[in-house]
């Protein structure tokens, strides 16, 4: 056969070893046997089933040729914001199912074509290549040696300890220009992070009605979301602001509270606490009214709000800060100053 | 005039095709390269394929990513929302927010795309990951792979952070929830936290900087010295020629197997359009990261279930399991309880970079290995990988917490102190474990080849006892079973060398001996089948 005769060896690099060590079985139980006679396949002996697999290739070509076909007309036809309903996927937008499929079919059509076609009709004969080591031979290494030392030699480079010297000075001090570069990057921190946008007699604005907040709107068991006075989705700066000033408020009987200063620190059972995590800074949410526990969603840490939003579970390392509160003389509830420690995770300036 | 050389050439072309490479040949030099490469053998087992895998997918992310970012626009400046996806409309957001919803729901195809590139670096990830278990469990880092281990190792690495960045960069409220974890992570390093936050972002959390930057870095930087790493990875898979399992005819010296024209062309070239088509068809009916049921990005607004994607996860873990240490000392914060998973998370990773090297400094090995190890053959380095995989797999649990405690109904922190005590002990069960179940394959090998195999043929001898007939082995499977080699332990020299005076050995010598002791030592591998005991047994009479 002339497929046979190609894979003879010398189309194959270094393919002059021959098959096995030469070593006697009878020696050794364990010898190399050396590498066993090719076993013919199907497709190999019988001209009948290597047609077949050739058809079957071909099939698989055209059944790619149809698919990315009717991916091209869907792209052309299909509305793009129709929804369909596919058992067992569901509602899913027909473009995209419709393009994935047909995409999918056409790729996945001419690939398992070639591989068909390779594992049926393309020679499966195992040939040996020789290896060679990686390392050079010691004359190709001597040389190398040589030539780099002479080339050192002759740039003076061991000898001239000025230029040497001076040189890693330059190419060392060089990088500092890029380093400086960076410096525009963003501010220094300075104490930006003690600060939250609270003050004195800011009101506590809920964050879903934008109505500043009555304590007879906070009822036990509830938990609210605040926002200070004066700040609104359409800032500039509102992101910024809100990631460290938003805040959350709930009502627990006084006689439930087990800190004296959270007691004090809130208005008739009114707690005020920063809604940021103290752990990485994830805003917490998940409120356990009966415990008075709040669970961040992120990593589980637990704070206790009847307790000076002490960590009680998780990974955080200081308590949720509290925010002095009380209300003004129209009865609106409004902050009496700023947190007196920064909220959110803890950072090397942060002092307690 | 040298008309006599032109019609001195040795050859005509015979056709337009052989002219055309005969043009480039002689700008190129491709015959040379050719020579060599064109039909270079490539030895066949199903795990080989796994690395391609890694670079299909690879390939696949770059040309889906070029498209979207034709449409996408890294940008923090707000838009309020007026497209086609109804329940968002009016909505602040972000142009980075507001041009993903464009891409999935008014480009067309553009959601496809979308999926095709988040499926692919999840495959990629996970592809990196099991072909670098398959190049650890049989040896293929040995010399003279180290540095083509690193490059892997530097790719995995890379393509952790790059994806990362990627599932970041459309601002939802999932991905931005990862970059408010990334601030803290920061603030906890000593010293320079706040500054390398305040640099990073621009300014205080979240500003307007962070999706810019990290558009540049994910789309241009990190890509760009991946393709490098994957290009000199290749190259020196060819360099070195592909490692083999022994067998019949293979050995150190040779490589065997199928030549990459025609087989490996079809075969390979084929295996991409198979990856590329199942990954089309995975991105038809699985939603990845459907961002619109997010909403955009708000500091201030979480949901539940907030997880990382699956790569990241085993870092999420460590982050989750800690305990919130924090030490107050002259007026600083160390947060350990977020820097110390930071540093853990580093030697994780470091852990796979070094490998290589500490064996090599172990065995003391300076020979070239092609023949690959059998997992079983090599049971401390097996077992030790296998407790790298349940330390990486527990954390993933650890990472996954919220939802192992609502899916199967168990208190969090009772998972939480599992995952906490597990750390510690899990990786020691589990190196044991390995270590002697790789040991009884090795005795059952042992076993075989002295024995024969069991032939399931039951014989009744004439005093009425009943035997199984063992048929020997075919020379073949003796000599496969019998053909990796044993190292012996490293031995330090006597403790007084010949004039009686006490020899200084240093403390890393006696380490290496201790630990080499272990790898190699009587409890550290089965001794294999020597051809002693062979003719004994199978020269003897009436065994079984």
């Amino acid at each position: 056969m002339s497929s046979q005769d190609n894979m003879s060896e010398e189309h194959l690099p270094e393919a002059a070893e021959p098959h096995g060590t030469g070593l006697s079985v009878k020696d050794d139980p364990f010898a190399d046997p050396g590498l066993p006679p090719h076993e013919p396949r199907r497709t190999d002996v019988d001209e009948r089933a290597a047609r077949r697999a050739e058809r079957q290739v071909a099939l698989l070509f055209v059944v790619s040729m149809l698919a990315t076909v009717a991916f091209l007309v869907s792209y052309a036809v299909i509305d793009n914001s129709k929804t369909i309903y596919v058992w067992p996927f569901g509602h899913v937008l027909q473009m995209n199912f419709v393009l994935g499929l047909t995409l999918g079919v056409a790729l996945f059509c001419i690939g398992a074509g070639a591989v068909h076609w390779a594992r049926t009709l393309m020679s499966d004969e195992e040939h040996p290549s020789e290896r060679h080591p990686i390392e050079a031979d010691p004359d190709v290494r001597a040389k190398v040696l040589a030539d780099f030392k002479q080339g050192a030699e002759e740039s003076g480079f061991g000898r001239r300890k000025l230029i040497r010297n001076t040189m890693f000075g330059a190419l060392g001090l060089l990088p500092l220009s890029a380093l400086w570069l960076f410096r525009d990057l963003g501010p220094l921190p300075t104490t930006k992070l003690e600060h939250t946008a609270w003050s004195k007699g800011k009101l506590l604005v809920n964050m879903n009605t934008d109505q500043p907040l009555k304590a007879s709107d906070i009822q036990t068991g509830s938990l609210t979301f605040a926002k200070p006075q004066g700040v609104e989705e359409s800032d500039e700066d509102f992101q910024e602001v809100m990631a460290k000033a938003a805040l959350m408020i709930v009502r627990i009987a006084p006689e439930d509270i087990k800190s004296r200063q959270s007691a004090e620190w809130g208005y008739e059972g009114v707690l005020a606490y920063s809604k940021i995590c103290t752990h990485v800074g994830c805003p917490i949410s998940l409120y356990e009214q009966q415990t008075h526990h709040v669970l961040c969603p992120c990593h589980q840490s637990t704070f206790d709000l009847s307790d000076a939003g002490k960590v009680i579970f998780g990974p955080a390392g200081h308590p949720l800060p509290q925010l002095r509160i009380s209300v003004n003389s129209q009865g609106y509830l409004e902050a009496l100053g700023d947190f007196t420690k920064p909220v959110g995770p803890g950072y090397w300036e942060r002092s307690a | 005039m040298s008309t006599n050389d032109a019609n001195a050439a040795p050859a005509r072309p015979a056709s337009k095709g052989e002219q055309l490479a005969d043009w480039a040949d002689g700008r190129l030099g491709i015959y040379t390269l050719a020579k060599s490469n064109l039909r270079k053998i490539f030895p066949d087992h199903w795990s080989f394929m796994l690395g391609e895998i890694c670079l299909y997918s690879f390939i696949i992310i770059i040309l889906t990513g070029v498209y979207l970012t034709l449409f996408f626009q890294p940008s923090m400046a707000e838009v309020v929302y007026h497209g086609s996806y109804a329940p968002l409309d009016g909505i602040r957001m972000s142009e980075a927010y507001k041009s993903t919803l464009d891409i999935s729901f008014d480009v067309r195809g553009g959601l496809l795309i979308r999926q095709i590139h988040h499926w692919s670096a999840i495959v990629f990830v996970a592809a990196m990951i099991v072909h670098m278990m398959r190049v650890f469990f049989t040896g293929a880092f040995r010399k003279p792979r180290e540095i083509n281990w690193l490059f892997g190792f530097l790719l995995l690495f890379l393509g952790m952070f790059d994806g990362f960045m990627g599932y970041s960069l459309p601002d939802d409220l999932l991905s931005g929830t990862g970059i408010r974890f990334m601030e803290g992570a920061i603030l906890s390093v000593p010293i320079v936290g706040s500054y390398i936050a305040m640099f990073l972002y621009g300014g205080e959390f979240p500003g307007n900087d962070i999706i810019p930057r990290f558009f540049t870095i994910h789309v241009l930087l990190i890509p760009g010295i991946m393709l490098g790493l994957l290009v000199a990875h290749l190259i020196l898979v060819f360099y070195h020629k592909h490692t083999q399992f022994a067998g019949p005819g293979r050995s150190e010296k040779n490589v065997v197997g199928m030549p990459l024209m025609p087989v490996y062309m079809a075969k390979a070239g084929g295996f991409f359009f198979l990856v590329f088509g199942v990954i089309s068809i995975v991105s038809a009916i699985a939603s990845v990261n459907p961002i619109w049921m997010y909403g955009p990005y708000r500091p201030d607004q979480v949901s539940t279930d907030a997880q990382p994607d699956w790569y990241m996860g085993f870092s999420e873990g460590l982050i989750r399991i800690m305990p919130g240490w924090e030490i107050h000392m002259l007026g600083h914060t160390w947060e350990l309880g977020v820097f110390i998973p930071l540093v853990v998370f580093g030697l994780v990773m470091m852990a796979i970079a070094v490998y290589p090297f500490i064996e090599a400094w172990i065995t003391g090995d300076k020979r070239e290995h092609h023949i690959l190890d059998r997992p079983r053959n090599a049971p401390v380095r097996t077992g030790l990988g296998a407790a790298w995989a349940a330390e990486y797999l527990l954390l993933l649990v650890g990472g996954g917490n919220d939802l192992f405690a609502t899916h199967f109904h168990l208190s969090i922190n009772s998972i939480t102190w599992v995952v906490r005590i597990g750390f510690f002990v899990l990786p020691v069960i589990v190196f044991m474990v390995t270590k002697r179940w790789c040991l009884g394959l090795q005795r059952r090998d042992k076993e075989k080849v002295l024995h024969g195999r069991e032939s399931g043929v039951i014989k009744r001898l004439p005093h009425g006892e009943f035997i199984e007939v063992h048929a020997p082995l075919d020379q073949e499977d003796l000599y496969t079973l019998t053909a990796h080699d044993q190292l012996k332990p490293h031995e330090l020299p006597p403790a007084v060398d010949e004039n009686g005076v006490k020899r200084k050995i240093p403390a890393s010598q006696k380490l290496r001996a201790k630990i080499s002791r272990g790898y190699f030592g009587e409890t550290g591998q089965i001794p294999k089948p020597t051809a002693e005991e062979h003719a004994e047994i199978t020269s003897g009479h009436g065994h079984h």
